[in-house]
């Protein structure tokens, strides 16, 4: 079936099977690789992506569940091809928020509405928000000090 | 060498990481990434149960289906079915038993584990792949599983491998001075069973290799999750009879290693490569997290009947430990696990007598490699655990027990006089352990703790504890690595190196090697790693052994890079050599910042379009240089912890986390302390949340992320970092590795200050991993409930 959907503000139409995850089609159809796969059973969250500006885990949509809606994925968070970065994104890098990388894009995106809605969180509530996050490299305590510097806490040192 | 300039982003400064521009916009490359023309996908078949006899897999209904491209079994691999390499051979010790048994790429006429390859689709989609394995017909005749490892020994026993007499994959014994006479000299001998279990490595990424032949250059390349891609390169150019350059093996950005990854040759790898060759396509796997689960290696199956024979004033007169080790149905890695394992028991002491005999044994369970610590939690957690009891019977505090047997400075180099995984002696190159136990006291406070604020918490029915153990990790073994570096004209300096990356920053820490010698920025070093067509001479990132091996190489290339363009300048500027200083991507006369010449321009001069480059030299501002350590550098440290357990839940709250560290000299403190903190939360998972669950039939029950729980940010605490530094003699940076440190005394620490919280008369941690559950069980067995018992009655 054909679907129409805007992607970092862009509008596509393909034609899709039923059943393809949001996941696959992002990565494989529309070549935006930046949304990993790591569980493909909504639990690790690195595949997470906004929808209509809400968190969701793409492994667990069907690409067909997207008609008509807005999907933003990590390549549209900032012109990385220009060297810029999000805030978030900056703050990462300084604070040393990740290290593999893999299951950064999709902290990145659940951090970004989390931080739209509670713009001041404090260490616990910055822990809730990761926590339907894995990451296996960084033990989050560099995860939770790249947040509080993306708010404006002074630059975190252990 | 004159000791180079300390520029602003070289060794020992803490500067953020080249990497992540690429890694935080989504443009790094994943092997799941690599798009190619007209890929075809692949799904497997695997088995259903952990030991079975296989009798017939019919694929006739799978090859009709519209979409699938073909459909291989054992049979249809001709010649090239054959067991994997044996990857790393034992060591040369005296009586050594080993009984190669390597994996084989699809099941032929047994199953040995769950998840073992049996068929092979290849489709037009992931989808349409996944669809076609339901329409293969497998038969197979179920056989009992070898599953504990005391009755895979029994007389009897079904066997995993039928063309040897038993389950024994290998007997190994290790001894130094004479522990009978130990024995009978002590003044008390401690004896318990430890038992360790298994855990998954759960790097985020799951595996995944990419192949494509290309008929007109008549190239191979593949796209591996690998470890290792030189070695696998050369063994992929063998099996299928190419040349070695005619095999481009690329480790992209690679989302955790943890160990498993360094596995070589697993079924999938040897199998895409040859379906492209052989389809004339291009041809992608991606292993889903289930099949993770049951075909990617895992670790920590061990029993340890040990013994720990001391004087009535604690001093260590010997140990003798008995193991038997779970090498899973297959043993491809050799020995490296139980003989770390023997090894790093012998921690920071000084054991004049030590007898350590281990038995590896075959069962139906998943494949055992290194992950992350590689079998040295075990030798940590016997020895730690150990010295608890003794100063428990003894009437010593816990730290001053090991204080009074830590090797002192005068002692170093130590040899230990058994060898060690890499074959080479196990010997010390430098150490200085009692400083950082002091100081680990000290941060966690330990004094007052047990003295005044503990009592206290006590006393209002607070159940708190504290741990702390000490540990070596033996690091950064050979055989070598090596690097080549370029000034390229830009004045940008480009630095290759065999060894892959999987997060641990070398993107960034060689970049700060070179950056120091060339006197450059550290963002002006341009670093590749893990692509063999870039270099095509290494091993591997294993062993935490990285920063050790790769980085010591990329100083000798940088070495030998600043020799070219000191001779250059000094030609060029008319001055001495050891008048010049190299700063700020400059070569300039010392005392003239402003003169002199760019490093770019030096380049070009020495790659010259007419006239000539003199006799004996090389064009261009580039060397390639080795390095090779005789043997491993051990770095070591102090953990301490502070819980609080809740007895009517179990639960334990973890209130600090204390780690002093010394891996020789620091290279960057953020990136250690990056490494540290998630070896500590892999460790926290596998002392608490982790654990891979087997049935009696070697059925995993447990493989999902749903089951198997990963500790997430709510359950990991901060981790409190101290670096100190003791160089290492064996190298020219000084460094010690540091990347499965964080994780290996975890275990041993939880199971002392939990010990410690619930303070029950007879209530003795002797195994991990623990979880709530089990502890409440443990707690319920020393000390069953009373009716009139409730909270807060300090137990």
């Amino acid at each position: 079936m054909t679907l129409v959907v805007t992607v970092n503000g862009v509008r596509h139409e393909r034609a899709v099977e039923p059943r393809l995850l949001l996941s696959d089609f992002l990565r494989h159809e529309l070549g935006l690789t930046g949304t990993h796969v790591g569980c493909e059973h909504g639990v690790c969250g690195a595949c997470t992506v906004l929808l209509d500006g809400e968190a969701v885990r793409s492994c667990l949509v069907f690409a067909v569940q997207v008609e008509g809606r807005q999907v933003d994925t990590v390549e549209g968070l900032a012109d990385g091809s220009r060297g810029d970065l999000h805030p978030l994104q900056a703050a990462f890098r300084e604070a040393h928020g990740l290290q593999c990388g893999f299951c950064t894009p999709g902290i990145l995106m659940t951090l970004v509405p989390f931080l739209r809605d509670h713009p001041d969180p404090d260490e616990h509530e910055i822990r809730e928000a990761l926590s339907g996050n894995l990451c296996r490299c960084t033990g989050y305590q560099n995860i939770v000090a790249a947040v509080r510097l993306a708010c404006g806490a002074p630059p975190p040192r252990a | 060498m004159a000791p180079p300039h300390r520029a602003p982003s070289g060794i020992g400064a803490r500067v953020r990481r080249n990497e992540d521009a690429r890694l935080l916009t989504g443009r790094a490359l994943f092997v799941d990434d690599v798009r190619l023309d007209g890929l075809l996908h692949v799904a497997f078949l695997r088995s259903q149960h952990a030991h079975a006899r296989l009798t017939s897999v019919d694929a006739t209904a799978a090859r009709a289906r519209p979409g699938v491209v073909a459909v291989y079994t054992a049979a249809d691999l001709g010649d090239y079915w054959r067991p994997g390499p044996l990857l790393v051979p034992p060591p040369p010790i005296a009586g050594l038993v080993f009984n190669p048994c390597t994996q084989v790429p699809l099941a032929k006429d047994k199953l040995r584990h769950v998840g073992e390859p049996i068929a092979m689709v290849v489709a037009e989609s992931r989808y349409l792949a996944e669809d076609a394995l339901d329409d293969i017909v497998v038969e197979a005749d179920p056989l009992p599983a070898v599953v504990d490892l005391e009755a895979a020994l029994a007389p009897g026993a079904p066997r995993v491998h039928d063309q040897l007499p038993s389950n024994l994959a290998a007997h190994v014994i290790q001894r130094k001075g004479d522990w009978a006479r130990a024995k009978a000299r002590a003044h008390a001998v401690i004896k318990r069973r430890f038992r360790y279990d298994r855990g998954a490595s759960a790097a985020i990424e799951n595996r995944a290799v990419a192949a494509q032949w290309d008929p007109r250059a008549e190239e191979l390349t593949v796209w591996d999750t690998t470890q290792a891609p030189i070695p696998i390169r050369n063994g992929l150019a063998q099996l299928l009879g190419l040349l070695e350059s005619q095999v481009r093996v690329v480790a992209p950005f690679v989302g955790g290693g943890f160990g498993p990854k360094i596995m070589m040759f697993y079924p999938e790898e040897v199998l895409v490569p040859w379906a492209a060759m052989q389809l004339g396509r291009s041809v992608k796997w991606t292993e889903d997290r289930q099949e993770n689960f049951f075909a990617t290696t895992q670790e920590r199956g061990q029993i340890h009947d040990a013994e720990l024979a001391v004087t009535e004033d604690g001093k260590i007169l010997g140990v003798k430990d008995v193991f038997l080790h779970d090498t899973g149905a297959y043993d491809p890695y050799g020995l490296t696990v139980p003989i770390n394992s023997q090894c790093t028991l012998l921690g920071q002491y000084d054991i004049p007598n030590y007898e350590s005999e281990f038995t590896a044994v075959f069962t139906n369970k998943t494949i055992v490699t290194p992950v992350r610590g590689a079998g040295r939690q075990h030798g940590v957690f016997v020895i730690e655990r150990l010295l608890d009891f003794a100063a428990r019977q003894l009437g010593i505090d816990r730290a001053e027990i090991r204080r009074k047997n830590l090797l002192r400075p005068d002692q170093f180099p130590f040899n230990n006089e058994i060898l060690f995984q890499d074959s080479a002696p196990l010997t010390y190159d430098s150490g200085a352990y009692e400083p950082a136990l002091d100081e680990a006291l000290k941060v966690i406070d330990y004094r007052r703790f047990v003295q005044e604020e503990q009592p206290r918490l006590r006393a209002a029915g607070r159940h708190v504890g504290i741990g702390v153990v000490c540990y070596v990790e033996g690091t950064g073994i050979g055989p070598y690595e090596g690097a080549r570096v370029t000034v390229e004209p830009s004045g940008r300096v480009r630095l290759a190196t065999g060894v892959g990356t999987q997060g641990q920053g070398h993107f960034t820490v060689f970049a700060q090697i070179v950056a120091e010698v060339l006197g450059v920025d550290v963002t002006d070093v341009h670093v590749i790693t893990g692509d063999t067509r870039e270099f095509h001479w290494g091993t591997g990132t294993f062993a935490s052994r990285g920063a050790v091996v790769a980085g010591s190489a990329c100083h000798a290339a940088a070495v030998a890079v600043r020799e070219k363009v000191l001779e250059l300048a000094s030609r060029e500027l008319g001055a001495a050599a050891a008048d010049l200083v190299l700063e700020g991507g400059r070569v300039h006369v010392r005392g003239d910042p402003k003169g002199g010449i760019a490093l770019g321009a030096l380049a070009l001069k020495a790659n010259p379009l007419r006239g000539a480059v003199r006799p004996g030299s090389e064009p261009g501002l580039e060397a390639t240089a080795y390095f090779g350590p005789d043997r491993g550098s051990t770095a070591s440290g102090v953990h301490a912890m502070l819980v609080e357990v809740d007895p009517e839940t179990a639960q334990v709250e973890i209130k600090r986390y204390v780690v002093v560290h010394d891996c020789g000299r620091v290279i960057n403190p953020m990136i250690v302390e990056g490494q540290i903190q998630g070896g500590v939360a892999h460790g926290i998972g596998n002392a608490f949340y982790e654990q891979l669950m087997y049935d009696d039939e070697g059925q995993l029950l447990n493989a999902s992320f749903m089951d198997y729980l990963l500790p997430t940010a709510t359950d990991v605490p901060n981790v409190e970092v101290t670096h100190r530094e003791t160089p290492s003699p064996l190298n020219p940076v000084g460094t010690k590795g540091v990347g499965e440190a964080g994780a290996i005394p975890t275990g041993a620490l939880f199971a002392q200050a939990v010990e410690d919280a619930l303070a029950e008369p007879g209530l003795e941690i002797c195994e991990i991993p623990l979880s709530p559950n089990r502890l409440f069980e443990l707690m319920r067995a020393t000390h069953p409930p009373s009716p009139h018992r409730g909270a807060g009655d300090g137990g």
